[in-house]
């Protein structure tokens, strides 16, 4: 195909004032547009604007995809003692001082919905369970990551001995400290899910969420809760602390 | 430089993929920016008025949904570009010898532009960004799924050493991106054939020889 070449570039250079001026104001948009995003970007979550709605859209997507990605039977990499990492860090949305301080000979964690036995368990009785140990990496939603020594009950040993529907959906915890958390039944089941009593084979200290954690390497930090005094299943979507300020719920590894 | 073969400038599907990906980066790496700011990898954060998301779960969820219009707009384009012969016909062939020639004879200004068909040294980094944009795509993958994807993260050195990885290529990426728009700013001629598709006015051309 040939064009008049000469043709196009007279009426280029007729219009190319026009042109220019196109063209800068299309720059203008650019940079107007950033800057439009910035200030959206800035909006509350949950503002119920339609960007928030296609976010959150997206996120239960993600949900989906990991939820597919899942294995129950891949295993988290372990780690050896000489990698653990010196003074395991505190996170929490309080500071150290805060964390709860629980008498561990009077707690008792309760349990609630769909499981048949729902008697209470003391640490002491916790502990006749079968006890599993493992060195993995803890990996924070903020980027950083730490090596640690856990060792408790895996959560699906706890799960039959108190005759959890196992069909049921999701698995919530409530915490002394005000925060909760939930995740899927596939991942409860998961070999490297344990309910964790120790640290470094000492019980759990303080600010690691004694007596009572939940250590899933498969899972981001926020979804280890500590402090939990209370388990429960059920069906319906039992959300989190940060999970309902707009963190991604599955956060898988 | 052979005076033959490519378009006289971009074809729809390039300047399509082109500004969906240059959306598609923005939001990338302005929430990446904001992620990086929760736990700084190195002795600097980013300026908060530059970032995207307005607290770290914001930008986890711009990071999250845009990546998705960033790796089916790749797709799109590199099948595309395989399928048609443009990646071929366009980024090759490429070598250090022409590289060097078009080194020399830009920095002697003696390097024409013609829109549409690069010089060795456009091809270089261009072939380089395309690399760093998989990288930056493999590295992400492995810093989010460092356990069900491990073969990944394993071959970037672990969860820390994806998140390197991972880091470096958006550095990489950016410094493209601000070579890539201080030559347009330098040769304005070139911005509308990438919205238009069409040629520039040849006499453009002439006053950049
Ligand atoms: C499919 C594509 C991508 C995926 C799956 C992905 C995934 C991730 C994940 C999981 C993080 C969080 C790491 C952390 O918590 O520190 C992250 C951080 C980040 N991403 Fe991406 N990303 C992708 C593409 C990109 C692109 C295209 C860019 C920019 C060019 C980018 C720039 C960043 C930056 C700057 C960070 C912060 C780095 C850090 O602090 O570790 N990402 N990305």
């Amino acid at each position: 195909m040939k064009r008049d070449k000469s043709l196009i570039a007279a009426t280029l250079k007729d219009i190319a004032p026009d042109l220019k001026r196109i063209e800068r104001r299309l720059f203008l948009r650019q940079s107007l547009s950033l800057g439009a995003l910035t200030m959206l970007s800035g909006c509350d979550l949950g503002s119920g604007n339609a960007v928030q709605g296609a976010l959150d859209a997206m996120s239960k997507w993600n949900d989906g995809v990991q939820a597919a990605l899942f294995s129950q039977t891949r295993l988290a990499k372990t780690y050896a003692p000489s990698d653990i990492t010196p003074n395991f860090p505190f996170n929490a949305f309080y500071t150290e001082a805060e964390a709860p301080v629980i008498n561990g000979k009077t707690y008792k964690l309760q349990l609630s919905g769909k499981i048949t036995d729902k008697k209470p368990w003391s640490i002491a009785d916790l502990r006749t369970l079968p006890q599993e140990s493992q060195i993995t990496r803890l990996i924070c939603v903020e980027g950083w990551s730490a090596i640690g020594h856990w060792g408790g009950v895996p959560l699906h040993v706890f799960l039959d001995r108190i005759g959890a529907d196992k069909t049921a959906k999701y698995v919530g915890f409530k915490c002394a400290d005000k925060y909760y958390s939930s995740i899927d039944m596939p991942t409860a089941l998961h070999p490297q899910t344990i309910l964790a009593l120790d640290y470094a084979d000492e019980p759990l200290p303080t600010p690691l969420g004694y007596p009572l954690r939940i250590r899933i390497p498969t899972k981001l930090g926020f979804k280890n809760p500590k402090f939990i005094t209370e388990i429960f299943v059920t069906n319906d979507y039992p959300g989190g602390y940060w999970e309902d300020q707009g963190y991604n719920w599955f956060s898988g590894s | 430089m052979s005076k033959a073969g490519p378009p006289k400038s971009h074809p729809l599907f390039v300047r399509i993929t082109h500004w969906i990906n240059a959306l598609a980066m923005i939001l990338m790496i302005g929430s990446g920016w904001r992620i990086y700011n929760a736990s700084p990898l190195f002795d600097f954060t980013f300026p908060r008025e530059i970032t995207l998301g307005g607290w770290l779960g914001g930008a986890l969820q711009w990071h999250f949904a845009a990546m998705w219009l960033l790796v089916i707009n790749g797709l799109v384009y590199l099948i595309y570009g395989l399928v048609t012969g443009h990646l071929r016909a366009s980024l090759l062939p490429l070598s250090p010898r022409t590289v060097w020639a078009d080194t020399v004879a830009a920095l002697r200004l003696k390097l024409d532009h013609t829109t549409g068909r690069y010089n060795a040294v456009q091809k270089l980094l261009y072939l380089g960004v395309l690399a760093l944009g998989v990288l930056v795509v493999l590295s992400g993958l492995a810093v989010w799924k460092p356990v069900q994807l491990w073969w990944l993260a394993a071959l970037m050195g672990g969860y820390e050493g994806a998140r390197l990885v991972h880091f470096f290529c958006m550095s990489g990426i950016v410094a493209f991106v601000i070579v890539h728009l201080a030559l347009v700013f330098l040769v304005p001629a070139t911005f509308l054939p990438m919205i238009t598709g069409r040629a520039p006015a040849p006499k453009t051309n002439e006053a950049n020889e």
